[in-house]
């Protein structure tokens, strides 16, 4: 479980989050939902330590991330599997060594055990046989997944996904989702996902909050958010067409 | 200006703490010394020999005097080489060849989220991406400065000998003619501190890359003309405290 306690941070003088606070439960796929620009990425990188908040908490099962010393960091972090945006896989290496780095720097495991580990995670995305390809050898989609099968294979507890369908086509982004809701279920693995997506809030989330200009305005899940009746929430699910027409 | 120069000095610093085993950068490092070393042979070796081949003859062309015995310009040719321009004027050329190199791709490395994946795994970024970089600087630019002094003494025997300057003889005659083996410390002692300033400012400005390909292109371009001014005062510093 991930708890944010009155997380506040600003650039300059520009704040871009207000005290936000919320629970991320284990084994649910959580959301953080909003448009462009409301701080989503911001809090995620809070919630990572890529970005030092002003103000607030971050605990991960009780464990007071942003307040630890780096060496017991480390161990929180190993828990961790991060897909960045862009997938960031790492240019110079393949897809196999993509997958396992972590491995490798983080772990006393044998060649033979890393090498099974890392075709598990593969073919658990989907991509058996892609090892040998470099990173600009594969589409947006597989990268995706490539950063899926990174950030699985230290069997974290934890996982992060920042956008993890921006820029694929509608059917290869329902599959992201559903191997991220898949893998959630599988491993119990508290999971956040950072998107601004309708079809990725009414498939995977289970618990969603929605910030609005660096504000947390709601929180609930896939069923009760279009119930809801908050102006900010509304114009933001229904700016989609289809479904401001099924509404009526 | 003081507040960069904290920041680099902080920079410096990280390289050192949260390290890595010796294996994770004894292989980053071999990596960097084919990137930074092997990959620079051959701009290295063209420009020393051209460099060497146009110094003798504009040597020749400048000192014309029955007064001034021939062996003089392979005389200067060496200590030039040695000097000067196989570890300054090559240190400039590799800055640019080689400082764009390491600032894009940290730059690179920055802007599409990779160095915040390292930083997620519990990986210290600069210290596994910047100091194996900054090491095999110091390592292999004073290999190619002792590859550029004998390519460019090389060019500045057959311009001199095939344009008729000085006899084959007179050329080896002049550079053994008074020779200083402490030059060659110079030349390696210059290389190695230039190596150190173009790896780390590059990466230093690579590292910090905020923005897109815009912003990495505009730190290529400030890392390189940086480390040349860093280079050209270490290296009137290294004169006096060398040479004086």
């Amino acid at each position: 479980m991930i708890e944010i306690k009155n997380i506040s941070k600003s650039f300059g003088d520009r704040q871009i989050l207000f005290d936000i606070s919320g629970t991320f439960e284990k084994g649910k796929t959580s959301l953080v939902i909003g448009a462009s620009g409301t701080g989503k990425s911001v809090l995620l990188k809070c919630m990572l330590d890529l970005v030092k908040p002003e103000e607030g908490q971050v605990l991960y099962d009780g464990r007071r991330f942003l307040l630890q010393e780096e060496e017991d960091k480390k161990e929180v972090r190993r828990e961790m599997g991060v897909l960045f945006q862009g997938g960031a896989l790492f240019d110079s290496k393949t897809v196999y060594q993509n997958v396992e780095f972590p491995l490798k720097m983080l772990t006393t495991m044998s060649e033979p055990e890393k090498r099974d580990r890392v075709e598990f995670c593969l073919q658990r995305v989907g991509l058996e046989g892609t090892g040998t390809l470099m990173p600009s050898e594969v589409s947006g989609g597989m990268k995706k997944r490539v950063g899926i099968a990174r950030a699985i294979v230290m069997n974290p507890k934890y996982l992060f996904c920042d956008e993890p369908n921006s820029g694929l086509d509608p059917l290869t982004a329902i599959k992201i989702d559903e191997l991220i809701k898949e893998i959630t279920d599988e491993y119990k693995i508290t999971t956040v996902v950072i998107t601004h997506d309708m079809n990725s809030v009414l498939s995977i989330g289970e618990y969603i909050m929605f910030l609005h200009k660096g504000r947390k305005l709601w929180e609930g899940d896939n069923k009760s958010i279009l119930k809801t009746h908050i102006k900010e929430l509304d114009e933001f699910v229904f700016s989609n067409h289809a479904l401001r027409q099924l509404r009526g | 200006m003081l507040l960069t120069a904290g920041k680099f000095f902080l920079f410096l610093g990280s390289l050192f703490i949260r390290r890595e085993t010796f294996k994770v950068y004894w292989e980053r490092f071999i990596d960097e010394c084919v990137k930074i070393g092997t990959n620079s042979i051959f701009i290295v070796s063209i420009v020393a020999f051209f460099i060497g081949a146009v110094t003798c003859v504009q040597i020749y062309a400048n000192l014309v005097s029955p007064f001034i015995p021939n062996y003089i310009v392979s005389n200067v040719v060496r200590d030039m080489m040695l000097l000067e321009l196989s570890s300054t004027f090559m240190c400039v050329v590799l800055a640019g060849k080689v400082g764009s190199h390491i600032a894009g791709e940290l730059g690179t490395m920055r802007i599409t989220e990779q160095i915040d994946a390292l930083e997620v795994m519990g990986i210290n970024a600069s210290s596994y991406l910047v100091l194996p970089k900054v090491l095999a600087a110091m390592f292999t630019f004073p290999l190619l400065a002792i590859l550029s002094d004998f390519l460019g003494i090389a060019g500045g025997y057959l311009a001199g000998t095939m344009t008729g300057i000085l006899t084959p003889e007179e050329y080896i005659y002049g550079i053994r003619f008074s020779f200083v083996p402490y030059n060659i410390i110079i030349a390696i002692v210059k290389s190695f501190v230039f190596g150190f300033l173009i790896a780390s400012i590059s990466s230093y400005k690579g590292f910090y890359t905020k923005g897109g390909a815009l912003e990495v292109g505009q730190a290529s371009t400030t890392a390189v003309t940086n480390s040349c001014i860093a280079i050209l005062i270490a290296d009137y510093l290294l004169a006096q405290l060398l040479s004086g």
